[in-house]
């Protein structure tokens, strides 16, 4: 199963601005000065191994789209958010031959950030193209219907060329999309969120955003520790500090990566990796809490096997 | 994996000093929770937690000083806590609980702040 992360931030996309873009330059200069280099190879080797990757790169700025290959002949894609515009493009030039054009979406929720990339999805708009939307959500259709309405968008939904069917599940099943085996778990998130689990290939994913833990039970018989129980990776929605989630934040229908970690290790899953990261972060901030997500899992590991952690970044493959 | 909080609390000037040892998690944060919300229910309460023997801290223990801070703002109380392992001292800046409760290095500098009368400064 090949994991791709087309868009990774939390509520709104967060483009790099100027003078972030001019930080990295500073710091990149800074680290260069007094150093010649003969060739562009050699300046790409002194990127990759001297600059850490806020310095180097980004951690991107389109919400929520997740890609799930599982080398089947249909496509599944995790949540609409801005980041699939790119997956559609990628797919329009044709980089995926052994493919039909079906294209299977689970959907967490409909939340603005998760279906706003749907208007910009130029597969939607080709006749012949099938696409599925699924969630635990009955009427998930309404909200894709009214953000391509006027005044909000100039192409009504009816003119869309794909035929497009909205199929609810139910948490109780279990399913099968695009030769996957899938289950859905609702999740406390203000109008409700679903987690889901996909299994392929003696591998699987948990897609787990949108999600807030009343934390009083995450021992071992919280039922979210069942769902995630021996996942090879763990997509996980960490948008706040434990303390602003339980204090400022609370209700807002997030978690912190203390939480991503304890459920985790109770889980015995095998990787988790940070997402939905808050738009008013900068690169520098999400790396550190990648660093003290780190280290909280040493402190927290008790014997346990060691859990990988990462954080999501637009662009990010993970093979499974 | 938790092992037994003993949690022993005495009495200096004002305040009421709790001090719980072992792991403070899941398993162990409800006793130590039954004490502590009770002590801050009464008004202008203080109340300063000596972590000196505290091994580690779980989101559940964290939830609990949480759960007190606020008790304290309403009712006018004052929580602290104190002495702080390493271990403890880092998960809470990982967890930024550090801006949530006061933190201080030994018992006698949080009493010394929160109830400067009692230990006769
Ligand atoms: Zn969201
Ligand atoms: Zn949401």
């Amino acid at each position: 199963m090949l994991i791709r992360f087309w868009g990774t931030r939390g509520s709104l996309p967060a483009p790099l601005g100027g003078a972030a873009l001019q930080g990295k330059l500073r710091a990149a200069l800074r680290k260069a000065s007094g150093r010649s280099f003969t060739d562009d190879a050699e300046i790409d080797r002194f990127i990759a191994s001297e600059l850490t990757f806020a310095e180097r790169s980004t951690f991107g700025g389109n919400t929520s789209c997740v890609e799930a290959d599982i080398g089947s002949d249909e496509h599944l894609i995790l949540d609409l958010g801005s980041g699939v515009r790119e997956f559609g493009n990628r797919f329009m030039s044709g980089a995926y031959p052994g493919k039909k054009k079906v294209f299977n979406i689970l959907m967490s929720h409909p939340h603005w950030d998760h279906i706003m990339g749907f208007p910009f999805f130029v597969p939607a708009y080709v006749p012949g193209h099938t696409i599925r939307i699924y969630g635990g959500h009955s009427t998930l259709d309404n909200a894709f219907r009214r953000q391509h309405a006027e005044p909000s968008f100039p192409v009504d939904y009816s003119q869309l060329g794909a035929s497009i069917e909205f199929v609810t599940l139910d948490p109780a099943k279990t399913y099968d999309i695009a030769g996957a085996k899938v289950r859905l778990m609702r999740q406390h998130h203000t109008g409700d969120s679903y987690g889901y689990r996909i299994e392929h290939g003696g591998r699987s994913l948990i897609y787990s955003t949108d999600s807030e833990h009343k934390f009083e039970e995450t021992g071992d018989t919280y039922p979210f520790v069942d769902f995630f129980r021996n996942a090879d990776l763990v997509i996980f929605d960490a948008m706040y500090s434990l303390a602003d989630a339980v204090s400022i934040r609370e209700d807002w229908g997030h978690s912190s990566n203390i939480i991503a970690v304890e459920l985790c290790h109770h889980a015995a899953a095998k990787r988790l990796c940070l997402f939905h990261h808050d738009p008013n972060s900068d690169d520098r901030s999400i790396a550190e809490v990648l660093q003290d997500t780190r280290r909280f899992e040493e402190l927290a590991r008790d014997g346990r096997a060691p859990l990988d952690v990462l954080s999501a970044y637009d662009g990010l493959e993970i093979e499974l | 994996m938790g092992g037994m909080v003993a949690t022993s609390e005495q009495k200096v000037g004002n305040a009421s000093v709790l001090s719980p040892t072992g792991r403070v998690d899941v398993e162990t944060t409800p006793p130590l929770q039954e004490r502590l919300l009770p002590l801050l229910g009464t008004s202008g309460a203080v109340v300063v937690i000596d972590f000196s023997g505290v091994t580690y801290i779980s989101s559940s223990g964290l939830r609990a000083l949480m759960l007190g801070a606020k008790e304290a703002k309403a009712k006018g109380g004052k929580l602290a806590v104190c002495a702080l392992n390493e271990t403890v001292a880092e998960i809470f800046r990982i967890s930024r609980f550090n801006q949530v409760v006061p933190v201080y290095p030994d018992l006698r500098g949080a009493l010394t702040a929160l109830d400067p009368a009692g230990v006769g400064v």
